[in-house]
């Protein structure tokens, strides 16, 4: 039904997008927090920066970042130290595409949950002696658990379906950079549409299951609507 | 020991330029219209906002801006409870006077006390979304106090509250000012609760605060315009003499008077408070007659001032203590009060406060 090597792309996938996750959530959430509250000019610019990847074609995301991070490109004495010899066509190329292509999906719910928690039990709390960094932990982080849980979730599932950036940044290199809408579009490229059926419809059952059950504890959880 | 500031600031419109002095063990009422900068003062005090000026407790300074200090706010040893409460939604209302205790180090005594201050016991266990609106300013004071704070603020704690909901929460406050030994700044702009609750009263208007002083006095001075409210009213003190169970009546002393009211449950000797409303006083040269009224007690004009149109404000002195009358102009006419002239007062009804 599924064989080793479709395996091994969803096994890649879902590394791919559980370690983007992870990284989204820890640089999405003080950025969204950032957003939040702070008041500055080119507020907007930073906003729209943030956004883009909302409206841009993957490809030309996934241009700039091969280009920069490439063995001579701009930015590739950031890389330096995890080795050199640039990340195009790497796993570690993948996941900085991925946290990059999908950092609005993590940072607008949460800015939103930012904002509509005000500034009122902040306040609150730093009647009763909480340190910022204490409100920041026992108030903001609990009281916006829906905000964080479809930012979290968003970015996940929308790792799990990139292509255009993957294609451009990672290629096609089982094992390595072969996720599964790279896989499904090899089956498809080879005429094996039975196989493309099983990724394809795989997916859909997860990505819906998975919406589903965000939809349905996000109802439970605090969080004023 | 007290909480004194001075602020002033201006952005656009809005204009703050407020003094303030709340000695301890009192509560000093901040009274004026909605939107008079009364909460933005408060605010300035908690250090939540900020204007130029100074601010120190008990001789702690919380801001000086000639030496660039300013403590923020929660490094600041106070309790302030909102108009709309601020309950942490996500927790149960242990939890909630937790997060005070955790932070404050309060003990089990405290705890205990100040559960049993605002009757909380029954309610320990909801969380914040089930609380009725009184319930949820209970459990407010009751954080901020659990925070073991050295000055109290209240804004507007029962503004947003129905008439049947404050009537239940205003005992919890009259206990809570009568214990407390620390300053208490409460704002409001109900002067029920001004009368109920305050000692020392700070006038607002138009973000200044104008004058300050304790409340009797600010009550009845004519030349205020709180004696001009249309619910105008003084504020004496007598004392539980004794009652009539057959009549259902409590006799008061007050200095070498009587006064006789509706059955009040404290015990003899007991000091109390009362409230005379001015539209509830008439005056009369010649001593009644027979009379309906049970309390006519001889008094002195101290001050007659024209009040709203075809109005008087009479200010008057019974023993040694204040009472204000609104007669018509036409009775000031007809009886010419001059200041110093021995009238009777004729108090048709009083109200424990």
């Amino acid at each position: 039904m599924i064989d080793q090597a479709d395996f091994t792309a969803a096994v890649l996938t879902f590394e791919l997008a559980a370690i983007s996750t992870t990284i989204l959530l820890l640089l999405g959430t003080p950025l969204a927090w950032w957003l939040a509250h702070a008041r500055f000019r080119g507020k907007a610019v930073v906003e729209a920066i943030v956004g883009l990847p909302l409206v841009l074609p993957p490809t030309v995301l996934g241009f700039y970042l091969l280009v920069a991070l490439g063995r001579n490109g701009p930015l590739a004495w950031l890389l330096e130290p995890l080795g050199g010899g640039g990340l195009a066509f790497t796993f570690q190329g993948l996941v900085i595409g991925s946290v990059i292509y999908s950092l609005p999906f993590v940072v607008q719910p949460t800015q939103d949950a930012f904002t509509l928690i005000g500034r009122r039990p902040l306040q609150a709390a730093a009647t009763l002696r909480a340190a910022p960094l204490d409100r920041f932990f026992t108030i903001a982080i609990p009281q916006a658990t829906r905000g964080l849980v479809t930012g979290a979730t968003l970015g996940f599932a929308h790792t799990v379906g990139e292509f255009g950036v993957v294609l451009m940044i990672g290629g096609n290199i089982p094992g390595e950079t072969q996720v599964l809408s790279i896989a499904i579009y090899n089956h498809v490229e080879a005429l094996e549409y039975g196989r493309a059926h099983v990724l394809s419809g795989a997916l859909l059952v997860f990505s819906f299951v998975l919406l589903f059950l965000v939809y349905a504890i996000n109802r439970r959880l605090p969080g004023r609507l | 020991m007290s909480l004194e500031a001075r602020f002033w600031h201006s952005r656009g419109r809005f204009v703050l330029d407020a003094q303030l002095q709340a000695p301890t063990r009192a509560v000093t009422v901040l009274f004026g219209h909605s939107g008079c900068g009364k909460s933005t003062l408060l605010h300035c005090l908690a250090g939540l906002e900020r204007a130029a000026g100074r601010c120190r407790l008990n001789g702690t300074w919380w801001q000086h801006d000639e030496r660039k200090l300013f403590v923020p706010t929660h490094k600041r040893r106070l309790g302030l409870v909102f108009q709309d409460a601020r309950l942490f939604e996500h927790l149960s209302v242990a939890a909630n006077l937790r997060y005070a205790t955790r932070r404050s180090r309060a003990g089990a005594a405290e705890w205990n006390t100040v559960v049993e201050l605002l009757g909380l016991g029954p309610l320990l266990r909801q969380t914040a979304p089930t609380l009725s609106g009184g319930e949820r300013q209970r459990v407010a004071i009751a954080r901020s106090l659990l925070a073991r704070p050295e000055v109290l603020l209240l804004d507007e704690p029962l503004a947003s509250l129905d008439a049947a909901s404050k009537a239940a929460i205003l005992p919890y406050l009259e206990r809570l000012t009568a214990e407390l030994a620390m300053p208490m700044v409460y704002v409001t702009h109900s002067a029920d609760e001004l009368v109920r609750l305050g000692n020392q009263v700070i006038l607002m208007e138009a973000g200044r605060t104008l004058e300050a002083g304790p409340l009797e006095t600010m009550l009845s001075r004519l030349d205020l315009p709180l004696a001009h409210r249309e619910d105008a009213s003084a504020v004496i003190a007598a004392q539980v003499q004794g009652w009539d169970e057959a009549l259902h009546l409590s006799i008061l002393r007050l200095g070498a008077l009587q006064l006789r009211v509706p059955q009040i449950r404290p015990r003899v000797g007991q000091p109390v408070r009362l409230r005379v409303r001015a539209r509830d006083v008439s005056l009369t040269l010649d001593p009644p007659g027979r009379t309906s009224i049970l309390n006519v007690l001889p008094a002195q004009v101290l001050e007659t001032a024209a009040d709203s149109p075809g109005q008087h404000l009479v200010r008057l002195r019974i023993e040694d203590q204040i009472l204000l009358s609104r007669i018509s102009e036409l009775s000031q006419r007809h009886l010419c009060l001059q200041p110093g002239m021995a009238v009777f007062a004729q108090v048709k009804s009083v109200a424990l406060v």
